[in-house]
């Protein structure tokens, strides 16, 4: 069996009395792409800062490419690539500079960074912002060029906290294209999200975070199987009336949650389930069915939503 | 449709490499970020000591030299020096306040750094010898202007720079141990310039020799890096009398005030970027 490329035990973090971390357990198979799905303050982003060894743990072991993350940071870092939440890039300087300037961080050669620079930049899709300062690129650039920054090592493993938070769907959608294409070509992708789409496009396999701890394990698939139903009906009757409805839909679907704006239904067949609830005399002033969501896991692991 | 990206195999980091030559990647990203600024380093660079040099050689030196000059040697030649190593002592006190608080806070350099096989320890140096792209070209300028106005001896002009260079590493270290340790910008980064560099130009026997003060402020001359440097470039320049003992004294201050500091930079830039 091969040796995961990433791996924890009893991994904790505390800061004080808050406990960032929680004792998690995980391992992260080389080529595979793994999530870290929870709401903010989860515990997500400590762990990816212990993983990138610019953390120090509490308690518990955690190894990345078989070195000890509290011994090896510059040697794991050597091979990873890191696009922090922030993006951190020298605002000051242009879009080529900066990935220059980075890889010269590694000591990789001037004329080798320089190549891969370039590559890069048609990687990013931003050869035409090639000599523009950092600080006038709209988000989703700045993030396309963090990602290229990220990658002028030839990084075995990329970390990439909240990729897409604070991005409007179009450059969503092209950070995300630009993801798969890395993990087709065999890098470990290793993601925090609080959004269930970024998760579900992205992730072979996540684990749901909440409150420093694991509360669930799987792919998207197997998760949406396992807690929840196929299909989900949302109701809705009105402002205040949604919880007040909710008692007597129960038995309607096999599982029910009362949100204050809507009532979700749970069941195999959505449209039956709206059926039986037009057949009790009960009016909503709008439906939908859907297929269940990471969204829909989270709720009933954690009993709240993942946008808070 | 852009190219996808091509993998080389063959071209990995060298870990004993970065350990060995990392914090010159500092040196190299600083230096792009001045590119920006190189009309006004030049401009300043030129224009201050020819104006510094011509004021005080017209104006007080004229005063001073109705008398004898001071130490033996024109007072213009008893202050170039101690002139010379102020603006070193200026500009890398300036640097290491903006410049390291803003790597923290503003620019995200070393922020970024952090995501790479660098150590704290190789940020604080780099960030150290950046400095001197700042402090030896006003260096230079002033040696110019030294030999455009023929004073002192044309090859002993050459010694200051290694003496700047020694000054701008112990007042940069100094600065850099205290400003990393700030969190906030309340105002207080100004207080280096302000309470700390324009005392220490005052009171460390720039202007005049410092037996001239009043017997309780010269010890601020004995701890002020600025006085050692002074000293030493006084004899550098003109053969300033100096005992073998009182320059090793000198050249030990500063050097052991360099690596003191420094030591404790680093010690703080770990804790920092640990998190």
């Amino acid at each position: 069996m091969v040796a995961p490329v990433i791996s924890a035990r009893s991994l904790t973090k505390r800061y004080g009395d808050l406990v960032a971390v929680d004792g998690i357990d995980f391992d992260i198979e080389a080529g595979e792409s793994f999530g870290f799905l929870g709401p903010n303050g989860a515990g997500k982003s400590t762990t990816m800062r212990m993983i990138a060894a610019t953390s120090t743990r509490t308690s518990g072991t955690l190894t990345v490419l078989g070195m000890d993350t509290n011994s090896h940071g510059p040697e794991i870092r050597a091979q990873l690539g890191i696009v922090p939440q922030g993006d951190l890039l020298d605002e000051e300087l242009r879009v080529i500079d900066n990935l220059v300037v980075y890889g010269r961080y590694f000591a990789l050669p001037r004329a080798y960074v320089k190549e891969r620079a370039e590559q890069l930049l048609d990687f990013a899709q931003l050869r035409e912002k090639r000599t523009a300062r950092v600080d006038g690129l709209s988000g989703g650039m700045k993030r396309r060029l963090t990602i290229a920054r990220g990658l002028i090592n030839n990084p075995k493993v990329m970390l990439l906290d909240e990729p897409t938070t604070g991005l409007d769907p179009q450059a969503r959608h092209i950070l995300w294209d630009r993801l798969f294409r890395l993990k087709e070509q065999g890098t470990t992708l290793v993601v925090t999200t609080h959004f269930m789409d970024e998760a579900e496009q992205l992730c072979d396999r996540l684990v749901v975070v909440d409150n420093g701890r694991i509360v669930a394990e799987g792919s998207p698939s197997s998760l949406i199987r396992a807690y929840s139903t196929r299909e989900v009906l949302e109701v809705r009757f009105g402002a205040g009336r949604n919880e007040a409805v909710a008692s007597s839909l129960q038995g309607v679907g096999e599982r029910l949650e009362a949100l204050a704006d809507r009532v979700l239904i749970y069941a195999a067949d959505g449209e039956q389930a709206l059926q039986r609830v037009l057949d009790l005399g009960l009016d909503p002033v709008a439906s939908l069915v859907r297929r269940s969501s990471l969204e829909d896991v989270f709720l009933r692991l954690t009993g709240r939503s993942l946008i808070e | 449709m852009s190219a996808d990206i091509r993998f080389d195999t063959s071209t990995h980091t060298d870990i004993g490499k970065v350990r060995r030559w990392g914090w010159w990647g500092v040196v190299e990203h600083r230096a792009l970020l001045l590119r920006s600024y190189w009309t006004t380093m030049l401009l300043t660079g030129i224009g201050s000591p020819f104006i510094y040099l011509l004021g005080m050689g017209v104006g007080l030196g004229v005063l001073v030299d109705g008398g004898q000059g001071i130490e033996g040697v024109p007072y213009l030649t008893f202050l170039a020096p101690a002139l010379v190593m102020a603006t070193a002592m200026q500009v890398a006190a300036q640097e290491n306040t903006y410049g390291v608080f803003g790597g923290f806070k503003w620019a995200n350099t070393f922020t970024a750094m952090r995501l790479t096989p660098m150590s704290p320890a190789q940020m604080a140096v780099g960030f150290q010898v950046s400095v001197l792209l700042r402090v030896l070209p006003m260096v230079f300028f002033y040696m110019a202007a030294l030999w455009t106005f023929r004073i002192g001896e044309p090859l002993r002009v050459l010694l200051l720079l290694p003496l700047g260079t020694l000054l701008s590493l112990a007042v940069g270290f100094a600065v850099m141990a205290w400003v990393a340790t700030q969190r906030d910008e309340r105002g207080q980064l100004s207080f280096v310039e302000r309470f700390v560099i324009v005392p220490l130009t005052l009171f460390s026997g720039t202007y005049f020799p410092l037996d001239t003060l009043p017997g309780y402020l010269q010890p601020i001359g004995w701890f002020s890096p600025l006085w050692h440097a002074a000293e030493l470039g006084r004899t550098a320049l003109y053969g300033a009398p100096m005992g073998a003992w009182e320059g090793v004294l000198h050249i030990g201050f500063l050097s052991v005030l360099a690596l003191a500091t420094a030591m404790l930079s680093m010690r703080t830039f770990r804790a920092r970027l640990d998190d």
